[in-house]
């Protein structure tokens, strides 16, 4: 049975453009990955090895970066804090997303109450600027890793919690989910089969900018004494401990701020190759 | 003659996602001359709007002129600079956009901007420019034509703003104007007044016009030649009677098939109607539905003591403007919408409101179809996977026996078996359409809800998905309930017709008694103003006493007494506006109008035009 | 849903309700005095209702029957939670928060300063602080933002967009290391640490806070162009815009006489927002550079436990912050010319 004469435009799927940028985020954020992974190996000096019998040594051929205020590698303690810093931003965000998406998607599709309670309730969280927030935590619950984790991921669930409720009310009146409503279809099943799948594109570019936010506000509370304690210490500990090296020109504060720097500008090169445009919300 | 606007060998290709480019108007030719009105006809994606933004010298983003040669008044516009083609638009050549809602700039007051290219060409003082402007507001007919520019884009109707937006165009007296299919988003009550302005304005200035459309009946109307183009190529081309009367290329001839025949009979019996079904259980049964939208302390009531119902086999179609509650009725029909008041009954059974009351087996056999196929299929679906889930929903049905079945509705859809593979994003508007339609059949319903189904559909598309859905309903005995605006599409698909008008029914019986005299008043004014296919027809509408009557008032939703009050040319001032008008059943039993007058008063013939 | 009911008359004089605007705003801003009142419970809530002993965790290795006694009386511990709420959020409206823990030398909660005299000269600092860099990076990333999206893809946009992304990408500590690095170390022009006087010549004082503040600008600017060049982006694929180019406006016009008006709502909320962001970067900035202002002094007062002066400042810095968020929404809702010119 022949078709009747239609024009048929064959627009191929949309798929997300990779500029030459985004490639340059792959590389370093894929670099960084592998250092977290095998990162202790790969480190000239162990963990606490002395390298020079005073701080702030020069760098040099064995001390690539020069040795910390008491003594040690710098470019090893970089090689590995890579994997605690790394893993706590992940374990963080991934802990922040499926809070903030479950929730989320339950406020929207739900009858009512349920919206009205977490909606007034989130709100009431995204009130505070998200350091203070921590801060605030912090005082009273102290900065173990559990807390940390808790707290951050937390604070991120909340964003994530706005946007995995926007993305649902505003598919949940499309009509394609007013078709399965009309056929009676539960509303588990409507979030899973209708309105998940067009929503994996824009979340997966908010999981790139959750763990942004996430490594910043982690090494920012370590930066400033409260995030991770001695004896472990992630990039923004190490920024901290040597920061009276950056008046005798040392390499030590600033090489961990730099890979912070560097892990953060990939994923965002990641990020922003795939959002058309910038998008005018501001994300604080 | 002299010649305005000459157009030779124009080629445009537009960007493609790929990232090449590709042609989307092939070798376009077309003369436009002062004082004539050329129309420029086609579906979607043959190319008119981008061919007579040419004109402008002006192509979207995305598009570039390839080659090809564009004059106007003699000047050759490709070899001016951008500056040089700056200074022609809007004072020798000037746009009025499909909407004129999106095309104002909601921040600014409407003098400002229908005087705007005034002050951009420096042509006159702030002053006089407010004088002619207002002058314009009187010729194009708008009310309050002193103040009408003092307003905000928002602050006024559709119909107005289009003609706002043609004294706009006008202001700098340009030789030539392209009009993009202006009264496209208009009621065909609105569009009456709006045509009769263009061509008065157009006239009397003898300026040349670039009318583009995909409606044959308003071309009919306004245009002295028509160009006609199918993809990107003109295809035929002459003036207007001819090609009325005797067009010779296949598409064009399918295009005036494609416009239904007026559907006016002018005695009782059935002229070419579809024959009655019989009588036998009754499907769908609706009374007294009344519902609304919003919480109970900001409730807009959308229908108001709705009752109609649908025999096996019957096709029952529901006419009315935009916001007049037919789409809010097949809504509360499916159990989307729980009404106020009032109960929907399927066969005989009383149904609950809402869906979660409802049994598998009851939505089952109600099924709904939507008017955009772009946003009622999931684009991360493929088509296999959105008719696969009713067949496993309603009846279990899985592994072969399922997609054999999934083959059988793709083959009564006349859909190739290769689509199913395919996601909604590589489909045509058509063919998504069919998808729809075919998820609804899967279900195996009694009764197809078609909300708009064919609106947003070009004309030829259109008739196909309704000889589809005749020979659906002819082999296996469905019912449907027919909504849309468009009462020709509806006159020669439908056994019964309901006419709504403010969330009330105001006629309803069988279409051939309806299309007949005695008419609502309501049902009278639609009926003349859909455009016919004949040159003459619009002046001779706005001179009787049906158009004036009816014209430049807005419908009004009222608790108590006649919705159509303030646009009823037979009113009675202290009954119609008080109290609600009784039900009239005439001879057919079948036939019922809502009105305050006798079947007498209401009795006089359409003039035959 | 269409529009059902339309009028071609102009709205009629003398309505009894209020106009929309009125009452959209008078809702906005009530829920922002709810959404402060929550904060200021969650804030008490997060600091005094522990897992721990507050006494215990402030006295330390101290802590004798006696004294723990003591404290308990003085901070009113025997007192249940929502009495010492309400006491506390009354004396923090008349701007009594309290004394410090710190500098407690009789061990008894009542021999600290006042917080509210401590907060007082800290503030002023910090607000100095953000009033500086508000006042060169607002009209800055309003400029750098238009003109990037006047000429988009233009060299100007492309360099705009990378350095944009790099700034908001890096920690503020990074931003401020580099440049003492740069300005105190290698060049010896600015000092490292600023320090504030009231004995200071205004010469000094500008010496001493100009790197904090070029710090916070980085940041805010890239932020603030961002997103103005998106708003105004937003705006120019409006239809209208295309209207206007049809009738032969310029570039100029085109955007200073369409399109800005209509971008002036969701660009005074991108400054507004960014403004509250300072509440947060300022934390950060004067730690890196020990600036007395009050966010140091909440870093500090975590580290002690110096439970009072954590709650103050955390309420003031939301109450800037809710207020900040209240501004752009309200300017928001003013900026929407069907609102303010209603039907």
């Amino acid at each position: 049975m022949t078709p009747e004469p239609e024009a048929v435009d064959m627009l191929p799927r949309e798929r997300p453009t990779m500029n030459a940028a985004a490639w340059i985020g792959v590389v370093v954020v894929g670099f960084w990955i592998l250092i977290a992974l095998v990162g202790s190996s790969l480190a000239p000096f162990e963990e606490g090895k002395l390298v020079t019998t005073f701080g702030y040594g020069p760098a040099g051929k064995i001390t690539l970066l020069g040795s910390d205020y008491i003594g040690r590698d710098v470019f090893s303690r970089l090689l590995i804090g890579a994997r605690l810093t790394l893993a706590l931003a992940l374990i963080t965000t991934v802990f922040a997303f499926v809070v903030g998406l479950v929730l989320g998607f339950a406020a929207a599709l739900s009858s009512g109450w349920l919206d009205t309670v977490l909606s007034r309730g989130i709100d009431a969280l995204l009130a505070f600027p998200s350091i203070i927030l921590a801060l605030v935590a912090i005082t009273a619950l102290g900065s173990s890793i559990p807390v940390l984790v808790a707290v951050v991921g937390l604070i991120e669930a909340t964003r994530v919690f706005r946007l995995a409720r926007a993305l649902a009310v505003d598919l949940s009146v499309t009509e394609f989910v007013e078709v399965a409503r009309a056929r009676g279809e539960g509303t588990w099943w409507i979030m899973r089969a209708e309105i998940l799948p067009n929503t994996l594109f824009p979340l997966a570019t908010e999981f790139g900018m959750r763990f942004t936010f996430t490594i910043l506000l982690l090494s920012a509370l370590s930066f400033l004494g409260l995030g991770v304690q001695p004896p472990l210490a992630d990039w923004g500990a190490m920024v901290r401990e040597n920061i009276s090296g950056l008046l005798r020109g040392s390499m030590a504060p600033l090489a961990p701020a730099a890979a912070i720097s560097s892990l953060t500008i990939g994923v965002n090169l990641i990020v922003d190759s795939f959002v058309r445009d910038y998008g005018a919300k501001a994300d604080l | 003659m002299t010649e305005v606007l000459r157009i030779d060998n124009l080629w445009v290709e537009g960007r493609q996602p790929s990232g090449r480019y590709a042609s989307i108007v092939k070798g376009v030719s077309l003369t436009v001359n002062a004082g004539e009105v050329v129309a420029l006809i086609g579906e979607s994606g043959s190319g008119k709007t981008t061919s007579a933004l040419a004109a402008l010298c002006y192509t979207r983003p995305g598009c570039r002129i390839a080659n090809g040669h564009i004059a106007l008044r003699g000047i050759d516009l490709l070899a001016l600079d951008s500056e040089s083609r700056r200074q022609l638009r809007g004072r020798k050549v000037s746009f009025v956009a499909q909407s004129a809602m999106a095309a104002f700039n909601p921040a600014l007051s409407i003098d400002e901007q229908v005087t705007e290219g005034l002050h951009i060409h420096r042509l006159m003082s702030r002053d006089k420019a407010l004088i002619q402007a207002r002058e314009l507001y009187l010729k194009l007919g708008l009310p309050d034509a002193d103040r009408i520019g003092l307003r905000y884009p928002h602050q006024v109707s559709g119909g107005q703003l289009q003609r706002l937006l043609a004294a706009m165009a006008m202001s700098c007296g340009p030789d030539l104007i392209v009009f993009d299919e202006p009264t496209t988003a208009l009621d065909v009550t609105t569009q009456i007044e709006v045509l009769s302005a263009f061509k008065e304005i157009v006239s009397q200035r003898q300026t040349a016009a670039l009318y583009v459309s995909h409606d044959l009946a308003v071309v009919a109307q306004i245009a002295d030649r028509i160009v006609v183009l199918y993809r990107g190529e003109v295809v035929e081309e002459g003036p207007t009677d001819q090609i009325l009367k005797s067009a010779s290329h296949a598409y064009t001839r399918s295009l005036l098939e494609a416009v239904k025949p007026p559907p006016l009979v002018t005695h009782r019996g059935s002229s070419g109607v579809v024959e009655h079904a019989a009588p036998g259980t009754s499907v769908i049964d609706v009374s007294g539905i009344t519902a609304a939208y919003g919480r109970s302390d900001a409730r807009t009531t959308v229908l108001r003591d709705v009752s109609m119902s649908v025999q096996r086999g019957e096709v029952v179609g529901v006419i009315g403007e935009s916001g007049c509650g037919k789409s809010t009725l097949a809504r509360a029909i499916a159990g989307l919408l729980p009404p106020v008041s009032g109960q929907i009954k399927l066969a005989d059974v009383v149904l609950a409101p809402v869906v979660r009351g409802r049994s598998k087996e009851e939505l089952r056999r109600i099924q709904i179809v939507f008017q955009m196929p772009d946003v009622a299929l999931n684009p991360r679906q493929t088509v296999a996977g959105i008719l696969n889930r009713p067949l496993e929903f309603y009846m279990g049905m899985n592994g072969d026996a399922r997609m054999a079945r999934v083959r059988e509705l793709m083959d009564m859809m006349e859909l190739p078996g290769s689509f199913v593979s395919r996601y909604p994003g590589e489909l045509s508007g058509g063919q998504k359409q069919r998808v729809n339609l075919a998820r609804a059949m899967a279900a195996r319903p009694d009764i197809i809800l078609c909300d708009e189904v064919t609106s947003s559909l070009d004309t030829l598309v259109a008739a196909s998905i309704l000889r589809l859905l005749t020979r659906l309903r002819e082999s296996l005995g469905l019912s449907y309930v027919f909504i849309s605006h468009d009462l020709s599409t509806v006159a020669s698909f439908a056994n019964k017709i309901v006419v709504l008008y403010a969330g009330r029914v105001v006629e309803q019986g069988p279409t051939a008694s309806v299309l007949a005299p005695p008419y609502h008043p309501y049902t009278r004014l639609l009926l003349a103003s859909v455009p016919k296919l004949r040159k003459g027809w619009l002046e001779d509408i706005v001179r009787s006493r049906e158009a004036t009557a009816g014209i430049a008032r807005e419908v009004k939703l009222v608790e108590t007494g006649c919705p159509f009050f303030n646009r009823c040319p037979m009113a009675l001032p202290g009954l119609c506006d008080r109290e609600d008008p009784p039900l009239l059943t005439l001879s057919t039993q079948q036939h019922v109008i809502a009105c305050h007058r006798t079947a007498s008063d209401l009795a006089t013939e359409l003039a035959s035009y | 849903m269409h529009a059902i009911v339309e009028s071609a008359s102009p709205s009629k004089a003398g309505q009894t309700s209020l106009p929309k605007v009125a009452s959209l705003l008078i809702r906005r801003l009530s829920l922002g005095i709810v959404t402060l009142w929550i904060t200021s419970v969650l804030v008490f809530v997060g600091t005094e209702v522990l897992p721990g002993d507050v006494v215990e965790l402030v006295l330390g290795q101290g802590a004798t029957p006696e004294s723990v006694a003591a404290i308990r009386k003085s901070m009113s511990l025997d007192r249940p939670a929502h009495t010492r709420y309400f006491n506390w959020l009354v004396g923090a409206l008349q701007g009594d928060f309290g004394r410090s823990l710190a500098g407690d030398v009789a061990g008894t909660a009542e021999s600290g300063r006042e917080v509210a005299g401590l907060i007082g000269e800290r503030l002023g600092n910090s607000l100095r602080l953000a009033g500086m860099t508000a006042a060169i990076a607002v009209p800055l990333s309003l400029l750098i933002g238009l003109l990037s999206a006047m000429f988009p893809g233009g060299i100007l946009d492309r360099f705009v967009s990378i350095a944009a992304l790099c700034a908001i990408s890096v920690p503020e500590f990074f931003i401020g290391s580099l440049l003492v690095m740069l300005f105190s170390v290698m060049l010896g022009w600015l000092p490292a640490i600023a320090y504030l006087s009231d004995s200071q010549t205004l010469w000094e004082t500008l010496r001493a806070i100009i790197l904090p503040v070029l710090t916070l600008t980085f940041a805010v600017l890239a932020h603030m162009a961002r997103m103005t060049r998106a708003s105004l982006l937003s705006v120019l694929r409006s239809s209208y815009i295309e209207t206007a180019v049809l009738k032969g406006a310029t570039r100029w016009r085109v955007v200073f006489r369409h399109a800005l008006i209509n971008a002036i709502g969701p660009i005074a909320n991108v400054v507004a927002l960014n403004l509250a962001y300072l509440v947060g970067g300022v934390v950060i900035v004067e730690s890196v550079f020990a600036y007395p202002g009050m966010a140091k002094l909440m870093v500090d007062s975590v580290s002690s436990r110096d439970i009072p002066v954590v709650q103050a400042c955390a309420l003031i810095f939301c109450a800037i912050y809710v207020g900040l968020n209240l501004v752009a929404d309200m300017v928001a809702i003013l900026a929407n010319p069907r609102l303010r010119n209603p039907k």
